[in-house]
């Protein structure tokens, strides 16, 4: 059978089903010790004084490491993975971020002391009687606020809280003249608010330092274990990297947090090794609140022009974009070149220009969330979209269909060029909008809409078409814009004697079913059953090399590297058949695992062929034992993703509350290997982008606190707050990775946030605004109706 | 100062001395090894920890291991009997209702209460009885079909 493209159940269920998945808090070490941290409750406060005298007499504990006894180690803190330069050249500003600050505290939150006690309860206590004496300075949380003079300094070293300013597009007097002369200009200011990406395992890490082997063993909750190993050996601690494993064993979810290096990582590492015994430290959610990379948090002023048959001219966006209080780990890339870069769209706009500033704040660090850059460029151009429509008095959809690029398969036609650096591979784009329409009942609605007026409620639709650069590579191209690691994907074929498959991947899952999903192209690819083959993925000591999951590149990238060992395992395999066989490599076929002499009815089962591999006494002359291959891949080019989304809401007007009738997404994420998969990961990101659009948003008070950091306090979707969702696809496969796959991790949350946010104001029109704030409550849109 | 405390979990009786503040998730957790059940949150808002205390489902970071002392729970781990899974856990695997797996014991067990009491819910009513319960992964689309692929094979073999 053929397993690509069937909706294969997931092989990794049973145990998450039956609550044996290992996540990182699950794991106990024999001597293992405790840790809590002491957390700065300032936002922007010098720190006098840290008394442990107190605390360290209190029952249980262990050891109390404050920032004066990381700094005598000599631990300079994590560093940052992407530099970008100031439009001027010179080399962004990069502060330290310690593991434990003995200066000053830049975010509430920042840790300030780790208490380690032989339970939990006891590390606890005793952290309630760290005595910290704080001078709290006045704070900022606000990147626009931040730039001004007179603002908080967050680091004395970077003045007026700038980190680096960015450009990139057409000379920007270039793109300001086409929009000067042009018919009609759409203009918003808005803000795309700071959202806490919330998986729902918290953080976790356990540090052992293992003194019979001088080895250290690093478990935690990360989706990228072998680029947490290279941070903490070769930046960090400076440790020997063949004396590290890195295990991100079962992890609950990332979206992206869990991509970056984090202070609490190096710490118990550290630790570890100080004390002699395994430190567990997991946060509490308050602390995923305070510490976790936030996603977003840009504010923007954009500008489309159009001349007077609706034709895109032109288009600016400058953007504060928030960094917090140091950079993470990819920060300085999100808001620059998965941003700036993806500002073309799907239109044919023949001049833009995008300038970014990326301001420090006394704030959580700001990092890839979900989509990452992308969602943020596409909200800035689907709200311009539906909004030049209603103010032009055009049909939105008809507009995009009138600016969309012409269909380009990037094999017989050339990728798309964009004026933004990029060059998509493949694109079809009208379709999936007239699929949107079809799968709608677009006409139907319009005239639901107009029956519904004069009723107690209002209906909406909004459109939104969007695309992505996903499998984030290849290496020169993000080296060469500020990269510091390489962007590929390792994986090893190992065959056993009996036949039998492991595959170890460098890609990491979790929650993507990876497990399932490479198995079937291996599977596939192979001629073996699914049962035979093994994923392992997620220990450094197992998988040799890995550059770990984001940026929906795990198939893209991660798997085109298992094809690639699989062709050299059939090719060695053809090789040792033709000698069992006695014939020529050339006169053999490969299928449904055996190699068959061409025209004959001789054959030989992979099976025979392995065990020869490794029992090689009838074997080829010269030919090394054994059947096992890694590869590493890396890719021609990003893949880039579309699709249509649309919402339909229903305002009531008495209350002003806003019901989500109906969201169909339509996307195009190239060839598809699990259906079952890939429709999840669709509804997955439309419940985060809708969460986006409606409820959720990191709300800081004047002194710098999060005063919603509690799931108490942060509103996420619930299970009643969504539809069901309609989702369909078409299919461009993509043209430059041997399996024409594109991405689906990020696609949901990409494209559906301005489609909610396009629906509610097409139900407001009557009401003479443009825009609203996220997230749009109940509270905002009754407002705009009774006040109005 | 330890307590003493009897619970009887997944059908066995446990006796064990815990501190008095000691939570019932900790217990099962820390005490008894029990991992299925997972701690999302500290303000008893996301279900990642829900048992049943005496066949109702309960946020056992809500109760004190003290209280539950006399009383029995059930965790995800004593739902399938033997290698047969409970039938939430099989519409779980069918209808692909998990990803990250963070969620899901919490889940299965919110559900398994929801079905006693209303065996053939609707979808309406199916969301409003996971409203206790976060899934950041599936936008709860598939873990609502889940549901209702148990409820049907419930009824089928009632």
């Amino acid at each position: 059978m053929s397993y690509i493209g069937s909706s294969v159940k997931r092989v990794e269920d049973k145990r998450f089903i039956t609550g044996q998945g290992r996540y990182t808090d699950d794991i106990v070490l024999p001597q293992m010790t405790y840790a809590c941290m002491v957390r700065s409750p300032h936002a922007h406060a010098e720190i006098v004084s840290v008394d442990i005298s107190h605390a360290e007499k209190m029952d249980g504990v262990v050891k109390i490491f404050t920032g004066k006894d990381t700094d005598a180690a000599g631990i300079g803190g994590v560093p940052c993975g992407w530099q970008v330069d100031f439009k001027n050249g010179d080399t962004m500003k990069e502060p330290p971020h310690p593991l434990l600050v003995s200066d000053k505290a830049r975010h509430a939150g920042d840790a300030v002391a780790m208490v380690i006690a032989e339970t939990y309860a006891q590390a606890k206590d005793a952290a309630e009687m760290v005595m910290v004496e704080y001078n709290v300075l006045p704070a900022v949380t606000n990147a626009k606020a931040a730039r001004a003079d007179g603002a908080p300094q967050v680091h004395a070293d970077v003045p007026n809280n700038l980190a680096f300013d960015w450009e990139l597009g057409n000379p920007r007097a270039e793109v300001d003249a086409a929009i000067a002369g042009a018919h009609h200009v759409t203009t918003l200011e808005f803000i795309n608010q700071r959202v806490i990406c919330n998986a729902i395992e918290p953080r976790s890490a356990i540090g052992h330092f293992d003194t019979a082997y001088d080895k250290y063993t690093l478990y935690t909750s990360t989706q990228n274990p072998h680029l947490i190993r290279l941070l903490l050996c070769a930046f960090v601690l400076g440790l020997p990297e063949h004396k590290v494993r890195v295990v991100g064993p079962d992890v609950g979810g990332g979206f992206g947090s869990k991509i970056f290096h984090y202070t609490e990582e190096a710490l118990v590492i550290w630790g570890s090794n100080q004390i002699k015994r395994p430190i567990k430290w997991t946060a509490e959610r308050r602390e995923s609140f305070m510490t976790d990379a936030a996603g977003r948090d840009h504010i923007t002023t954009a500008k489309m022009a159009f001349d007077k048959d609706g034709n895109v001219l032109a288009l600016t966006a400058d953007t504060f974009a928030n960094m917090g209080a140091y950079l993470s780990t990819f920060a300085p890339a999100v808001p620059t070149y998965l941003h700036g870069t993806l500002l073309q769209g799907l239109y044919t706009t023949p001049l833009i220009n995008v300038s970014v500033d990326a301001v420090f704040t006394n704030t959580t660090a700001v990092d890839a969330y979900r989509g990452a850059g992308r969602p943020e460029a596409t909200y800035l151009l689907e709200r311009l979209m539906d909004t030049a429509a209603l103010e032009m008095g055009r049909d939105p959809a008809e507009l995009r269909l009138q600016n969309f690029i012409e269909p380009f398969d990037g094999v017989e036609q050339e990728g798309y060029m964009t004026q933004v650096a990029l060059q998509y591979d493949s694109g079809n784009y009208a379709p999936v909008l007239k699929r949107g329409l079809e799968m709608v009942g677009y006409e139907q609605f319009r005239a639901d809409q107009k029956a519904a007026e004069g009723s107690g409620k209002l209906l909406g639709i909004g459109f939104s078409t969007y695309i992505e650069a996903c499998g984030i590579a290849p290496s020169a191209v993000v080296g060469a814009l500020g990269a510091r690691a390489g962007l590929f994907e390792s994986a090893q074929v190992q065959v056993h004697p009996t036949g039998k498959v492991s595959v170890y991947s460098g890609s990491h899952s979790h929650g993507q079913g990876h497990e399932t999903t490479f198995a079937q192209v291996v599977a596939d690819k192979m001629g073996v059953p699914i049962e035979d083959v093994e994923i392992i993925h997620g220990d450094s000591d197992a998988v040799a090399f890995g550059m770990g999951t984001y940026g929906s590149r795990s198939l893209a990238v991660g798997g085109s590297a298992i094809v690639k060992s699989i062709e050299k395992v059939l090719e060695k395999g053809a090789k040792i058949a033709a000698h069992l066989l006695e014939a020529s490599v050339d006169d053999l076929d490969y299928a449904e695992g055996k190699w068959t002499v061409r025209g004959t009815d001789k054959s030989v089962a992979f099976g025979d062929v392995s065990l020869t591999a490794y029992v090689p006494h009838n074997y080829p002359e010269g030919l090394e034992p054994g059947l096992d291959f890694s590869s590493f891949y890396d890719p021609a080019n990003f893949t880039y993703p579309f699709g249509c989304h649309i919402c339909i809401v229903e305002i009531d007007k008495e209350t002003g509350a806003v019901k989500i009738k109906r969201f169909i997404a339509v996307d195009d994420v190239g060839n598809v290997i699990n259906p079952m998969i890939v429709d999840g990961q669709i509804h997955g990101g439309l419940a985060q982008g809708i969460g986006q659009a409606f409820c959720e948003g990191a709300i800081y008070d004047e002194s710098g606190q999060l005063i919603n950091g509690t799931y108490m306090d942060y509103v996420m979707p619930r299970a009643d707050d969504l539809p069901s969702f309609e989702v369909d696809r078409t299919v461009t496969p993509c043209p430059h990775n041997p399996l024409g796959v594109k991405g689906a991790g990020e696609a949901g949350c990409i494209g559906s946030t301005p489609a909610v946010v396009n629906a509610v104001m097409d139900a407001l029109k009557g009401y003479g605004i443009h825009d609203v704030e996220m997230p749009i409550t109940s509270q905002k849109v009754w407002n705009i109706i009774h006040r109005s | 100062m330890k307590v003493p405390v009897s619970i009887t979990v997944n059908g066995k009786q446990y006796d064990k001395m815990v501190e008095p503040r000691m939570l019932l998730v900790y217990f099962l957790r820390e005490e008894l090894a029990l991992t299925g059940t997972h701690i999302g949150c500290d303000t008893s808002s996301c279900g990642a920890c829900t048992v049943h205390l005496d066949g109702k489902a309960l946020k056992s970071c809500s109760m004190l291991a003290v209280q539950a002392s006399g009383k029995s729970v059930t965790t995800i781990e004593g739902m399938a009997n033997g290698d047969n899974l409970h039938p939430l856990q099989e519409g779980f695997h069918m209808e692909h209702g998990l990803q990250c797996g963070f969620c899901t014991p919490g889940m299965i067990m919110c559900a398994a209460d929801m079905l006693k009491n209303n065996p053939n819910p609707t979808e309406e009513e199916i969301r409003h009885g996971l409203e206790g319960n976060f899934c950041r992964c599936t936008g709860y689309h598939n873990i609502v079909k889940s549901i209702q692929y148990a409820a049907n094979k419930m009824q089928e073999t009632a």
